[in-house]
């Protein structure tokens, strides 16, 4: 029933504590595309949060970890995929910063389209929907139709773009601790374009970018739901 | 600082005015360095990268070439170290020559150095002749974004600063206003002892200075008075007259949108024989105030590459929240957030590095490919450094360690009501934490996959 290999699930540690769901719907998705899939249990976190905050050498003790478990059982010659722009860039663009050499990851609708070339995954959803550009998804992955191409082949989907789909969340890790007006204040900004499209529910990559727009979303009494691609896209 | 913060954010009215003026500008560069409108742009931002790149890292040997250049066509450079000496230079030609106005044109240059109150100190007036700048010259307010500088002002803002500031009738409608302004720098123009400018460009080549503006007044300002004194950062210098080429085709897109400005200007010296206008004396100023403190470090360098278009701050979030003002230095914005700490260090500005998603936008649209969101980082690495033990460096040690150590992070991920692990994740407005992890949930799926295999 499988044959198209294995793949090894970087999940991330928002995801893991934060939105299981999403871990799970896009193990359900690759495994429905006939991929093994693989979860190195020992894996943690990329490292990002010390990296972005201005922690090189904390970073750095985090990012060895991850190598070090992808690097056992042989997982990084497998595909690794994460259901993550942000965590995703910090691998394969900011380990080398960090003096370190990453085994090639793939973002999650990346792998679908570049790695597993599917567009339509046989998923179902009913309903309209708007999709948030997560900022290094889009900026240093530079995904950009990708979600859209495979959001468009999901049945009973209509996508409806919101004003402002480029502007960032307002999360930013540490920035939102330390600024919270400002980091509230570009949630809010945002939020009013997710509303506006009458979405029911909001889709991004990253599952911190929802975290940040469910929080502000919940406090104003919006019904918008937030959902991660992977899990709209394992909607049957 | 936070309180006016909160205050900005909470002000609807200068909300919607930074928002729409900035969302406005945003807009009309991304139409104009659109494919169709641009086919060249990335590949003109490359160029303009290596340019610059090269023209910061040859400093010296261009600046010596522009000022030989200059002198060669009878104008004079004075290189100065700081503001200071800036003043002193202009309060000292002025006196020679019994000058008593001065008309200005906009310069964030001469902003920086608060060149109108050094010379108001000694009985000199100095008259910015800019509208946005003119407006904020009678406010006393400094400006609010490094291209529109009155961004933040409302026709009604300065139907009041004209009102109670030059004694007219009130007059809310812009062309009126316009019409006002106009007729009381014209006055000022032509009375004038002293032109002073800023410049976009120093071409070391032909010793020419470029200025790039829509309005006029910095063409009169260089050519109606008798002495036209150009007052220019050191970093403006680029090779070649060629290069304007790549440059030009960038400034006014990224800034305004459109594809050249009303007025671009080229001087480089004063009146000839022959000639019918011009000054007939021309100096120009080269200041350092700090920006060769920023050659040595091969990262941080090219935040002297900045043209000055003001892109990086209609792209990015955090400006179009707080507006101008409260960032602590006439340069806002992102390339504020960045030169402002390595010109006058973290006690003042150490947390501007810290006040950005690093979302990117800002990196996106600049035409000469700063890559701020880099020294962003490099920044915050170096003002953790010089705090080495706050709890936040010891927060994040024990981070690293659990992080490294997947027992402890999967013994406190199981721990109920699991509050230890929320405070490791570097999120403010969490959902409550899941009620199992996905490890957990992984661990029961594949225990049930076998189960179903094994019967």
């Amino acid at each position: 029933m499988s044959g198209r290999g294995r793949v090894s699930l970087f999940v991330t540690c928002v995801v893991d504590q934060l939105f299981p769901s999403a871990g799970l719907a896009m193990a359900d998705v690759l495994e429905g595309l006939g991929y093994d899939v693989a979860f190195p249990p020992q894996q943690t976190c990329c490292g990002q949060p010390a990296f972005n905050s201005g922690y090189p050498n904390q970073a750095r003790e985090v990012a060895l970890q991850f190598l070090e478990v992808f690097r056992a059982a042989g997982h990084d010659a497998d595909h690794i995929v994460v259901p993550s722009g942000s965590c995703t860039a910090m691998i394969s663009h900011h380990f080398a910063d960090l003096n370190l050499n990453p085994p090639r990851v793939w973002e999650f609708s990346q792998f679908l389209l570049e790695v597993a070339r599917v567009e339509d995954v046989g998923a179902r959803f009913d309903g309209v929907v708007t999709f948030h550009d997560s900022c290094h998804a889009l900026r240093e992955l530079h995904i950009k139709q990708g979600p859209r191409r495979l959001l468009g082949k999901v049945r009973g989907l209509t996508l409806k773009e919101m004003s402002i789909p480029e502007e960032c969340c307002g999360f930013g890790g540490m920035f939102s601790v330390k600024f919270p007006e400002i980091s509230q204040g570009m949630t809010r900004t945002k939020i009013a374009s997710i509303v506006e499209t009458g979405a029911s529910a909001v889709v991004a990559l990253d599952a911190s970018c929802l975290m940040q727009l469910q929080g502000a979303l919940r406090r104003d009494g919006h019904s918008v739901r937030t959902m991660h691609l992977a899990e709209v896209l394992a909607s049957r | 600082m936070e309180t006016n913060i909160q205050q900005t954010v909470a002000d609807p009215k200068l909300q919607l005015a930074i928002y729409t003026a900035t969302g406005r500008l945003k807009d009309k560069r991304s139409e104009s360095v659109g494919p169709d409108a641009l086919p060249q742009y990335q590949e003109l931002r490359n160029r303009a990268n290596l340019l610059k790149r090269h023209a910061i890292e040859n400093l010296d040997l261009y600046l010596e070439q522009f000022a030989a250049n200059v002198e060669a066509h009878g104008g004079k450079v004075i290189f100065c170290d700081d503001g200071t000496q800036v003043a002193d230079f202009v309060l000292g030609l002025a006196k020679e020559r019994g000058a008593r106005l001065i008309v200005k044109s906009k310069s964030m240059t001469t902003e920086e150095i608060d060149l109108n109150e050094r010379l108001e100190h000694h009985q000199l007036e100095s008259v910015e002749t800019d509208l946005g700048e003119y407006i904020l010259q009678l406010a006393h307010e400094r400006p609010y974004h490094i291209v529109a500088p009155a961004l933040h002002k409302t026709r009604y803002d300065v139907a009041d600063i004209f009102t109670r500031r030059l004694g007219v009738e009130r007059e809310e409608a812009i062309e009126k206003q316009t019409m006002l302004a106009r007729r009381v720098l014209r006055e000022k123009f032509l009375s004038a002892d002293i032109g002073i400018t800023g410049a976009n460009f120093l071409v070391a080549d032909s010793g020419a200075v470029v200025v790039v503006e829509n309005e006029g007044n910095a063409r009169l300002s260089m050519s109606v008075p008798k002495i036209h004194i150009v007052i220019a950062g050191i970093e403006k210098v680029i090779p070649r007259a060629q290069d304007l080429a790549v440059f030009l085709k960038l400034l006014a897109r990224s800034a305004t949108g459109q594809p050249l400005s009303v007025y671009t200007s080229f001087v480089s010296g004063p009146r000839r024989p022959g000639e019918i206008d011009g000054p007939d004396e021309f100096y120009v100023v080269l200041l350092d105030n700090g920006r060769t403190k920023l050659l040595a470090d091969p990262e941080k360098r090219q935040s002297l590459f900045c043209i000055r278009c003001g892109a990086c701050l209609n792209a990015c979030p955090v400006y179009r929240k707080i507006g101008g003002h409260n960032y602590p230095w006439i340069y806002s914005g992102p390339i504020g957030a960045i030169i402002t700490p390595q010109f006058h260090g973290f006690s003042e500005a150490g947390w501007l590095p810290f006040a950005s998603s690093l979302c990117g936008a800002c990196g996106e649209v600049c035409p000469v490919k700063i890559e701020i969101p880099k020294v962003l980082l490099a920044l915050r690495r170096e003002v953790n450094a010089a705090k080495p033990k706050s709890w936040e460096y010891r927060a994040f040690q024990v981070w690293a360690w659990v992080m490294r150590h997947p027992r402890g992070y999967q013994f406190l991920s199981r721990l109920a009501p699991r509050g230890a692990m929320q405070s490791l994740l570097p999120v403010r407005n969490v959902p409550p934490l899941a009620p199992k992890s996905f490890r957990q949930l992984w661990a029961e799926r594949e225990k049930a996959k076998q189960a179903r295999h094994g019967a």
